[in-house]
């Protein structure tokens, strides 16, 4: 029996607004690959450059301001596999492994760390069969169509040592992560995913506005800049946010996306926790 | 001291290692979360000497300040407060004729590990169940005959009454200092509150908490279409609140970071800001971290004292006159398995008690709702327990003839603080990524409104725990195994509580929304995000029928009590948290005023 799911779409009412953009002065907004100024500690040179090449297709730089690959991202991927979670320490790591159903959750035997240098071999191994190039080399519509067929919604890649679709997940898990992380964790250059979506970060005391039917456009403040004592605080050490300089303007996205193909129209995960 | 204990299960010799044994004690508790910390006030306040063996480790308000709790990395995705797994966790299968595989991470829903239990990040929902949910069965079949109740499904009535247990839900309410609003006091029914709810002797102790705008359109639609819209019973406090113990606790500034943390402001009651102080203040309660319980000891029909590893490795051994089992339903359940205590159920031929009447509830239905200009909720802004409910689809609150199901489920909006990092809301038909995913979520982050329902679910025959054959934890004892899907029930109940999610979703107006119901079957892989885990040590009116009576106490070893939510027989559309700490008290009073005075059996067996 399929999921039982009822979905009702009400026709959308947009109206655009201005399009003035979240970022409106500089004009280009890509990095060049291999440009970052830290050190990767569990990629290799190959790996990274597959692992950059990656988040910048997931979350591209566009019109709306920069990507995953300017917020750092690659570099937080990088680091949470080189720590704990790379290592799976505190998952349940012991076998017996063997045939499971779709409802088991996780069962390979692979640590997260494992799992990627295992994708990004057999993926660029993939791109070099189908393709005569790796994963990095391809142009950004090859690699879209490779992402997909990986992510199992649009095609069906069958990787090598390791099933395709969970790789996938996890790096579009980790990236998307890496943008919306405190940059402390090394993504979130510049707090870019926290601007993009309205996000202030460390709260200031909301009891004076929540219920209010009005934006909260301020500068988004993270644990650094509270550390180094360069944001405002109140005497119980409260976040003052100060005004944001531009204030955000958005644009409602076309009511209907040129390409759902590769929509992901599952039930989405929690946000809450009770 | 003591022998090492080697963590390394590969290396455990053959013969069993001698424990040491420390010296007696009065009281020893079994996990310090909220049953524990209430059990440890009340005992210790007697002047019991009271020891709390707690497997995670310590944790402290001081641990929980500015600005380093604002991380969601840290607290929701790393989970850092909740249950290592390299240690111990269950195995899962939906049915008997599958090989149950262990949860190797987290993902329906996280329990939590060290100090104050889940109870330290919880989101603070703080309910009742009704008059009816105590008599679910009776009731079901008095007004609609046996058909009603699914064939193969194992529900009961539980042996305490709604009435019984009021004046304990107003004890935990008024230590807690509960923001909310009463629907029915003394049978009155009040304008603003929840007109289902059982009668309550007196109002919350604290106002409701501030409204958000998102609750705001819930409501009006709600009341446009006939409900009752009500504000969320709340553990956040709406005003500086000082409770019957003398504790303090600060107001809530609606910061958003709230679940699965603590709270730098003291705006939260959780047992470090309630229970635990009062409870340490005695000079008779001693908490002692990392000491992972792997065995209740017996002797005849006594519990004798309770085996522990020691955070240097070290097994020892505890004797104590009473022992309370509070480690949650897990390990509840388990530790009664492992140590031999009472007769596993088996769902084949249905007899045992231990492990039987396992059920949980999930989001149903859980409703996005995408609004346009005009429309802002700062879905950071907020609290745990921030939200507006409607009952007016729980319980038996509606005509269930001919629907073909019993049961509902309440229904609420809510603002719990949802950062980033876990609420990335995108209508459906937008691609998981790229650029049209960023455009969506820097759109709809802003705009878009959460209802979530919680609803009944019974038990059957089918749905319970017992050892695993096949995985071990680290302390080399065999892992949980839980055998779990929906019923039958559950299944025709989605379809009509989608339905009315539907019918109101509408009435809000927003441009786009979607309503999902359960999924095929429960997923382990999934995150729901509900940790409402009842039974495997359920209450009843006779050792055959459950493993504890109404006052918790173990009917097979009267020294022995089993407190928490393992001891519902079905799981209510309520949050449970409320009721544990109603049966908490209860129990208290019991061995306070009955067990203590002359020990033994309270209940004829
Ligand atoms: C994120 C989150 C949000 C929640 N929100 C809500 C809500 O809004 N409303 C609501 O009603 N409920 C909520 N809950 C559930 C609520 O937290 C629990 O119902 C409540 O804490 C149960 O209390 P307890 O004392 O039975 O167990 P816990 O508070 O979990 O305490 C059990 C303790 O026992 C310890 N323990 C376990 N096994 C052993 C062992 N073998 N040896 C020694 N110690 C052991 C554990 O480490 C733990 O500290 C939430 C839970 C979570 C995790």
């Amino acid at each position: 029996m399929d999921r039982r799911k009822f979905l009702t779409i009400l026709g959308s009412t947009v109206a655009a607004l201005s399009s003035a953009h979240l970022f409106s002065a500089t004009p280009s907004y890509g990095r060049k690959l291999g440009t970052l100024k830290k050190a990767y500690t569990f990629f290799t040179q190959a790996e990274s450059e597959f692992i950059e090449a990656a988040v910048a297709r997931l979350i591209p730089a566009d019109e709306l301001g920069p990507g995953a690959l300017e917020a750092d991202v690659p570099y937080f991927i990088d680091q949470q596999l080189s720590g704990e979670y790379g290592a799976g320490a505190r998952f349940y790591n012991q076998g017996p492994f063997g045939a499971t159903t779709p409802y088991q959750g996780y069962q390979l035997a692979l640590t997260p760390r494992q799992l990627y240098r295992a994708g990004i071999a057999a993926t660029d191994q993939y791109c070099e069969e189908t393709y005569g190039k790796r994963f990095a080399q391809l142009d950004p519509a090859k690699q879209d169509e490779v992402l997909k067929g990986l992510q199992g919604i649009a095609g069906d890649i069958n990787l090598k040592d390791v099933p395709g679709a969970t790789f996938f997940n996890h790096l579009l898990s980790d990236t998307k992560d890496g943008f919306f992380s405190d940059p402390a964790y090394g993504g979130n250059k510049d707090m870019i995913g926290w601007k993009l979506v309205g996000f202030p970060g460390v709260p200031a005391m909301y009891m004076g506005l929540i219920g209010r039917n009005e934006p909260y456009h301020v500068e988004p403040v993270d644990l650094r800049s509270l550390q180094e004592a360069k944001a405002p605080v109140d005497e119980h050490g409260h976040v003052i946010h100060r005004r944001a300089a531009i204030p955000r303007q958005t644009t409602a996205p076309t009511s209907r996306p040129t390409d759902s193909s590769y929509s992901d129209d599952s039930r989405p995960e929690p946000s809450f926790a009770v | 001291m003591g022998k090492v204990f080697s963590l390394n299960i590969h290396e455990l010799p053959e013969e069993k290692i001698m424990a040491t044994t420390l010296k007696p004690v009065d009281v020893v508790i079994i996990g310090v979360g909220w049953a524990g910390s209430i059990l440890a006030k009340e005992l210790a306040q007697t002047g019991l000497k009271v020891v709390g063996l707690e497997r995670g480790g310590n944790r402290r308000q001081e641990d929980f300040t500015l600005p380093g709790i604002h991380d969601q990395l840290k607290y929701d995705r790393r989970l850092e407060l909740f249950e290592n797994l390299s240690r111990t966790t269950l195995t899962f299968r939906n049915t008997t004729r599958e090989v149950a595989r262990p949860m190797r991470r987290h993902g329906p829903f996280p329990w939590g590990e060290g100090v104050g239990g889940a109870g330290l990040h919880w989101a603070g929902w703080t309910w009742r169940m009704t008059p009816w949910d105590f008599q679910i069965k009776s009731q079901t079949i008095a007004r609609y005959g046996e058909k009603m109740i699914p064939e193969d499904s194992t529900i009961q009535d539980w042996p305490i009454t709604y009435d019984e247990l009021e004046p304990y839900y107003d004890k935990f309410e008024y230590t807690l200092g509960i923001s909310g609003k009463a629907g029915n006091l003394k049978g009155e029914i009040q304008p603003g509150g929840n007109p289902f709810e059982g009668p309550r002797a007196r109002e919350y102790p604290n106002p409701p908490l501030k409204r958000s705008y998102g609750e705001t359109l819930f409501a009006n639609a709600a009341r446009e279409l006939g409900y009752h819209p009500f504000p969320m019973p709340a553990a956040q406090m709406s005003q500086p609140y000082k409770n019957p113990d003398g504790v303090t606790l600060g107001a809530c500034v609606y910061c958003g970071y709230c679940m699965n943390t603590g709270c730098e402001v003291m705006a939260k009651a959780v047992p470090q800001t309630t229970t635990l102080p009062v409870a340490l203040k005695t000079g008779n309660f001693e908490i002692r971290t990392h000491a992972a319980v792997t065995r209740i000891n017996t002797s005849g029909n006594r519990a004798i004292s309770v085996t522990y590893i020691d955070g240097q490795g070290r097994e020892l051994e505890q004797p104590a006159d009473l022992i309370l089992l509070t480690a949650f339903t897990w390990s509840n359940t388990h530790l009664l398995l492992v140590s031999g205590i009472g007769k596993p159920y088996n769902p084949a031929t249905g007899t045992g008690v231990v492990g039987k009447n396992y059920s949980w509830h999930n989001a149903l239905p859980y409703i996005p709702l995408y609004y346009d200009e005009g429309h802002i909720f700062n879905p950071f802004m907020g609290a745990g327990a921030l939200g507006t409910v409607i009952a007016d689809f729980q319980g038996d609150n509606f005509d269930h003839t001919g629907l073909g199901f019993i049961g509902g489920n309440i229904l609420a909006a809510i603002a719990m603080g949802h950062g980033p990092l876990t609420f990335q809301p995108t209508p459906p038909g937008t691609p998981s990524w790229g650029s049209e995913w960023k455009k969506a979520l820097a759109y709809y982050y802003t705009r878009t409104v959460q209802i979530i329902g919680l609803h009944d679910h019974l038990s059957y025959r089918g749905n319970y725990m017992d050892l695993d054959p096949n995985y071990r934890d680290i302390y080399g004892n065999p892992l949980l195994r839980l055998t779990y899907d929906y019923g039958p029930n559950e299944r025709r109940m989605s379809e009509y509580l989608v339905s009315v999610g539907d019918k109101i979703a509408k009435a809000m107006k927003p441009s786009k929304y979607a309503v999902y119901g359960l999924d095929a079957h429960f997923n382990a892989g999934a995150g729901y995000g509900i940790i409402h885990q009842v039974g495997g040590a359920i209450t009843g009116t006779t050792p055959a029928n459950s493993v504890v009576n109404k006052y918790l106490q173990s009917w097979d070893v009267p020294n022995l009590f089993v407190i928490g939510a393992s001891s519902f027989p079905q799981i209510s559309s309520f949050n449970p948290t409320g009721t544990v700490g109603a049966l908490a008290y209860f129990a208290a009073d019991a061995i306070k005023n009955k067990y203590l005075k002359n020990p033994g059996p309270l209940v004829p067996s």
